[in-house]
């Protein structure tokens, strides 16, 4: 009686958990409210750990608070100390995190319930593996990836895709037997390490500037894994909340793919960026127009309008604090200063968003693609802090240049345009930059970080003398 | 096919579609809290591992529990806290200060 008390207690925390979380992703659309998201979870969550406590099967606390003691001794550090230039990384590896518990759940069910496992269950489960365990793998490579402990370049090989799909069918078939007969319990550990292997494999041949798509991707997977536990467990909070992370990480990388002109398929299979198509060489004897930060510090005070462009090179360069002392010394001197964000700008979703803010940059100066671009004819510097392909003007009229048809920043529409760049080396796409040899461009040629500082140093000289 | 699990199977599409939904407001401005949001939301997984690491079934079903929970609980306990501090750097306009 009491058991069956406990039990529909258990369901009620569950259900506010699940509407919880729904809000909770509603009042994050709009910064006012996004906080307010934030707690909403974290009460829905809380909730459901406390009812799931309450669970009479649970014999002993002890491994339970040995876990939530470790899990959050590694989690608060990540989350407090890590810079918020490493988010993508931290992000890869949280997606890690969420497989790999959706994994090692599937297994210890797998092996606690071999006997009466009926062939649903026994499908979601396989799903659940699966997708846990090439999330897991592929996760911990975009982190390294991301990171740069790994080649941030796509490696590749001859039959690489024969090689990864072939295994992703093996992978497969066996999950289908282990359906019809769950009892081969010998087959089990071959599924799950084939799908280790084919998360490694998966991610190798993919490059840094994909990462936003394949973040998103992998951010899908890993809901979609924890749905598929729910559906072994049947708790429909887990289904509520895995289809609401694999809708999100679907969506994200629906709109990255869109933001690059490609399609998913491109981008697993694709192996772009390589440079393997034999352009460089060409053309690079054409003279282009170096300026010193003094040169762009005056042209920069004469405009009255500017539109900052940054890239993934300004993250690499730590150079957003710079960029705001920028934005802050053209602002007190009247010029009106804008962001454009590309959407795959930086290695994930959002990223320039994160750092700009981070360097106290007001989010309404921050811009989506759409609508800068019609600003970019009346704009009188675009100034391009360590962005490349998403520049190129090659992609609105060049049919035979690879990122033909990619939706760009309209830079070049601008009175001046100026390219804070270490080298005239070519973007990660390994093609030649035309918005680079225009009359109006001029080449900031530095590290982006000391080279902003310079001009800002300029502009306060201009001030006293 | 058990009526509970055509249940489960509505609940999945229906939450698919509100999560569409719902999802497609959010500003680009906020994609990269969105997506430690919705990973610190999926780590509700933690209530099937505690289940696991709690029942103590067999030995192998309770040490695969317990690494459950400390992988979920890391991105439950990190995946709040980020986003927050992420939310906390996004405003309207800078401080007037300094």
């Amino acid at each position: 009686m009491s058991q069956d008390v406990i039990e529909q207690l258990i369901q009620v925390t569950y259900l506010a958990a699940a509407v919880l979380f729904v809000l909770s992703l509603r009042w994050l659309s709009a910064p006012a409210t996004a906080r307010r998201g934030v707690w909403a979870g974290e009460i829905g969550m809380l909730l459901a750990v406390v009812g799931t406590l309450l669970h009479h099967e649970i014999v002993s606390y002890q491994w339970i608070l040995v876990g939530f003691f470790l899990g959050s001794a590694i989690g608060v550090p990540m989350a407090v100390f890590m810079p918020m230039t490493a988010v993508p990384q931290r992000t890869a590896l949280s997606h890690a995190f969420g497989a790999l518990a959706a994994a090692l759940v599937g297994t210890a069910e797998y092996y606690l319930h071999t006997s009466d496992l009926s062939p649903f269950t026994m499908s979601a489960l396989a799903l659940e593996i699966l997708l846990g365990s090439l999330t897991f793998t592929g996760s911990l490579m975009a982190f390294g990836k991301l990171q740069e402990i790994l080649p941030t370049r796509p490696v590749t090989y001859k039959g690489q895709n024969v090689v990864n799909l072939s295994l992703l069918a093996v992978a497969v078939g066996l999950g289908v037997y282990l359906v019809a007969n769950p009892g081969a319990t010998l087959l089990f550990p071959l599924f799950m390490g084939l799908a280790l292997v084919f998360g490694v494999l998966l991610i190798i041949p993919i490059g840094g500037a994909d990462m936003p798509t394949v973040i998103s991707l992998l951010n899908s997977y890993a809901g979609l894994s924890a749905a598929a536990m729910g559906f072994v467990l049947e708790n429909k909070l887990l289904i509520i909340a895995g289809a609401l992370d694999g809708a999100s990480g679907f969506i994200l990388s629906v709109i990255m793919c869109k933001a690059m002109n490609r399609s998913f398929t491109n981008v697993l299979f694709g192996a772009f960026g390589q440079a393997q198509r034999g352009t460089s060489g060409k053309g690079e004897a054409r003279p282009v127009r170096s300026a010193t930060p003094e040169e762009a510090a005056a042209i920069l005070e004469a405009a009255s309008s500017v539109v900052i462009v940054p890239g993934y090179g300004m993250a690499v360069a730590q150079a957003q604090h710079k960029v705001r002392e920028l934005h802050d010394a053209l602002t007190k001197r009247g010029v009106a200063v804008k962001f454009a964000i590309h959407p795959v700008a930086g290695r994930m979703p959002g990223h320039m968003n994160v750092l700009l803010a981070e360097a106290d940059i007001p989010y309404d100066k921050l811009l989506e693609m759409d609508e800068i671009n019609p600003e970019f004819g009346q704009t009188d510097v675009a100034l391009i802090i360590g962005a490349n392909d998403v520049t190129n003007p090659a992609a609105r009229h060049d049919r035979s240049s690879p990122i033909y048809g990619m939706p760009i920043l309209d830079v070049d529409k601008a009175r001046t345009v100026m390219v804070i760049k270490r080298s005239m080396s070519a973007g990660f796409a390994g093609i030649e930059n035309e918005l680079y040899y225009l009359d109006k461009t001029m080449m900031l040629f530095g590290d982006a970080k000391s080279f902003v500082g310079n001009i800002v140093k300029a502009l306060s000289g201009g001030e006293h003398g | 096919m058990t009526p509970d699990l055509m249940a489960s199977l509505y609940v999945f599409i229906l939450a698919g579609f509100v999560g569409f939904e719902v999802i497609r407001r959010v500003s680009p401005l906020l994609h990269t809290p969105l997506m430690s949001l919705t990973n610190a939301i999926s780590a509700i997984a933690v209530v099937g591992a505690i289940v696991i690491a709690g029942e103590q079934r067999s030995t192998l079903s309770t040490i695969l529990g317990t690494l459950a929970v400390i992988a979920s609980t890391t991105n439950v306990v990190g995946g709040f806290l980020i986003t927050d501090r992420m939310l906390k750097m996004f405003k309207k306009r800078g401080p007037t200060k300094r």
